[in-house]
């Protein structure tokens, strides 16, 4: 494999068993692999959202996206790397915190907005939102402290203005 | 449930007798138990097979000669599972069979049960689509979908899981089978810009060329790709699968191209400054070394699949659409150029690389196939096995009707020809249909010779019985240093023998001056299956040969005198 670049896919697909092992088939064919994936029920039940981020060489990208296109069970998939789009996930972060370290781990939350959904006599539990980049920071930033655990939603995407996702 | 409630067994023979079929293809087995039930009350008439891997093939040829889906019942777990060759054979060679398998009881679904087998989950990677049915209601609608999703656009294998209980259950809904496949399009027309952009291209070429795939064949392109090389002056070369649909006899003919294809028709692609593939997928026995492949020429390519665009070479133009209309709409714009000097120059690479063998010697898999082709004239509808039969059989048996020449090319699945002949026969009663097989491909699918005889299907099987799985030990000579392993097919069986043991007919020929004596008796043997056996020369090799992998300049024509390095292909 030539270069691993990093792509943001999202798919509108029927929402029914045996749709997801189809698609990640798409993609472990080739070699991809998928880094998040969040499902949810689109806005008409009968389908699901699909956001995916995937990693592998960016020439093999037009052949996935034709072969899940090419799938019966899907309605569309569109990669949105590089377009003008919002960008969301969410993360729920354990800190490694006693009470004397606790304001100094406070005042990086507040800095990334997090809010503080739990606290014990040794940790504190931040809830984060924002694009994957900020959670990155974050994540960079409570390291230092220690994680005692981290979950993350994997990335959401909508396209921006009037077109579609 | 009050009479006139149908239960989703018979909604699933209902939904056949819908869709026109004729035949279905099939082994019973305790979980499909209640579709053979609901099959004794209707018109369908049911071969029944000796192994599901025949079915699958059996339908298929059905299919590719008639055009129309071929039908498959198994029953659960292995049932199923034997038929999965047979599917992404279908599926490679974009054949549309629609794939009935009986399952366990929804309840029992992930438990282990006797003979349960995650059958859908199986078949993801090998059809166009699959279902498992788990209310009854859904029958009929999924009946009408998976026809439809396997004989249009790009045609392909559908599997439909249908547990016992729910073909024991009543259909109480009956939606009336509308369907619902919105994430399904199904191109048409390509884009007119395009075609006239393409159209401009081959009237400034000076040395265009055709390339004509199954695709061709299956959109039932062959008039208009005709009009538009006669009225263009371009000669033609087909793929494996694209037999058919230009005629071998024309003067614009190459034949087949690529591997084992003619020299002539390799030439014209090593010298082409155009070439435009109408419904083939450029895939890897053709092009060789891709980075090589019409290097310089404009590349051109129709397809109604557009996952094959760009995919192992890169080309000029594309246009997305379904090859006859697309080639129609074409028709309508074409200015002729000037191609002489090149039909000149190809009819050169015609006379003196002509497709020829050496006659001396024993009897030649060529003479036979040869004498056959002579002696049917066309008139005949031929299936291959795999392996040198049927590269030689490419070579010397034209094909200048559509729906006439049946092949497993891209799966390459030995045990196919003898199958998808009975199934040909099937489609084309009136017609002579032949099998070409090896000695080892027909060992695999043999079984289907009382299925053949019961049914008192004249299909004639010719095998080139070498004594060795003769493509790989090719290879090993070539490649391998000659040394041999795992090829010679010790304790093959008596295949006169055998056919008469079984109910038919077993003729043999030994000698050159057998050939056409025995054929014409095999031609005329009307009472159930003929299988010939030829006892050609062991160790032939098929040429030319163009390594896989490798550029088209280096093309082989004839044994290598010395040992070659490993092409760079995988097979
Ligand atoms: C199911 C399957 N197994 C293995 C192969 C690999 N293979 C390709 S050609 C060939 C030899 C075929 O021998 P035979 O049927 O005797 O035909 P011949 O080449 O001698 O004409 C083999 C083993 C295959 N194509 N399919």
């Amino acid at each position: 494999m030539s270069r691993e670049d990093l792509h943001s896919i999202s798919l509108l697909v029927n929402n029914k068993p045996g749709v997801l092992i189809r698609i990640s088939l798409v993609f472990a064919r080739r070699g991809y692999n998928i880094d998040s994936l969040v499902v949810s029920p689109a806005h008409n039940r009968q389908f699901s959202r699909m956001s995916i981020t995937a990693s592998g060489d960016p020439d093999t990208l037009v052949l996935i996206l034709g072969q899940l296109n090419k799938l019966v069970d899907v309605i569309h998939a569109t990669d949105h790397t590089g377009d003008v789009v919002v960008q969301r996930e969410l993360a729920l972060i354990k800190v490694d915190c006693t009470a004397e370290r606790r304001t100094e781990v406070l005042q990086i939350s507040e800095h990334f907005k997090c809010q503080s959904v739990d606290i014990s006599d040794t940790t504190v539990l931040l809830e984060a939102t924002g694009n994957s980049d900020k959670l990155d920071a974050l994540e960079l930033m409570l390291e230092k402290h220690g994680i005692v655990e981290i979950v993350r939603s994997g990335k959401l995407v909508m396209a921006r203005g009037a077109s579609a996702t | 449930m009050n009479a006139a409630t149908r239960t989703g067994a018979q909604a699933i023979i209902d939904g056949l007798q819908q869709q026109g079929v004729e035949y279905v293809f099939g082994y019973p087995g305790g979980a499909n138990m209640p579709i053979f039930d609901a099959l004794l009350d209707s018109s369908l008439k049911l071969i029944l097979v000796r192994h599901e891997q025949g079915a699958t093939h059996m339908a298929d040829g059905y299919a590719r000669a008639s055009g129309k889906p071929g039908v498959v019942f198994v029953t659960s777990g292995p049932g199923a599972t034997n038929a999965i060759t047979g599917i992404m054979t279908a599926q490679m060679e974009s054949a549309p069979l629609v794939v009935i398998c009986g399952q366990t009881v929804v309840g029992n679904l992930g438990l282990d049960a006797f003979q349960e087998a995650d059958v859908s989950g199986v078949s993801y990677p090998v059809v166009k689509h699959s279902y498992l049915i788990r209310d009854a209601n859904d029958t009929p609608r999924i009946m009408r979908e998976a026809f439809f999703l396997a004989e249009t656009g790009r045609p392909g294998p559908v599997l439909i899981d249908m547990p016992k209980d729910i073909a024991l259950a009543p259909v109480t809904l009956d939606s009336g089978g509308e369907m619902h496949l919105p994430g399904y399009t199904i191109p048409t027309h390509g884009d007119s810009d395009q075609i006239a952009t393409v159209a401009q291209c081959l009237h400034e070429a000076k040395r265009p060329l055709l390339l004509v795939g199954h695709g061709a064949l299956i959109s039932d392109a062959g008039k208009a790709v005709r009009h538009l090389a006669e009225r263009m002056q371009i000669p033609v070369t087909t793929t494996l699968l694209g037999k058919g649909a230009f005629p071998e006899t024309h003067d614009l003919s190459l034949g087949m191209l690529g591997m084992h294809g003619t020299v002539y028709a390799n030439k014209a692609v090593m010298n082409c400054d155009l070439i435009m593939s109408i419904g083939s997928r450029w895939d890897d026995r053709i092009i060789g070394k891709a980075d090589e492949f019409c290097d310089g020429a404009v590349k051109i390519h129709i397809d109604i699949d557009a996952t094959e665009f760009n995919k192992l070479i890169t080309v000029d133009y594309c246009i997305h659409g379904d090859a006859r209309l697309v080639v129609e709409e074409l028709n309508t714009m074409l200015q002729p150029g000037d191609t002489k000097a090149w039909l000149a120059e190809v009819a050169k690479f015609k006379r003196q690389f002509p497709l020829t063998f050496k006659k001396k010697g024993g009897l030649k898999a060529q003479s036979v196939l040869y004498e056959l082709d002579q002696l049917v004239g066309g008139d005949a509808v031929f299936t291959t096995d795999v392996g040198q039969h049927q590269m030689w059989a490419a070579q010397f048996c034209r094909t200048t009707e559509r729906n006439h020449w049946i092949s497993s090319g891209g799966a390459g699945t030995m045990g196919f020809g003898f199958p998808a002949a009975i199934g040909a026969q099937l489609a084309f009663p009136g017609k002579t249909v032949i099998a070409v097989v090896g000695d080892g491909g027909f060992q695999r699918t043999m079984a289907e010779l009382p299925t053949a005889a019961v049914n008192k299907l004249p299909v004639k099987v010719l095998i080139i019985n070498n004594s060795y799985l003769g493509m790989v030990r090719q290879w090993q000579n070539i490649f391998f240093d000659n040394r041999l392993s795992g090829v010679k097919l010790e304790g093959n069986p008596d295949f006169v023998k055998l056919a008469e043991a079984c109910g038919g007919k077993g003729l043999r020929i030994k000698r050159n001056a057998d050939i056409k004596r025995v054929l014409q008796q095999a031609l005329d043997y009307n009472d159930g299956p003929c299988v010939i056996d030829a006892e050609v020369e062991k160790e032939d090799n098929v040429f030319p040969m163009i390594p896989s992998g490798e550029p088209y300049s280096s093309m082989l024509l004839e044994n290598p005198r010395t040992k070659m390095a490993q092409p760079r292909g995988s097979t």
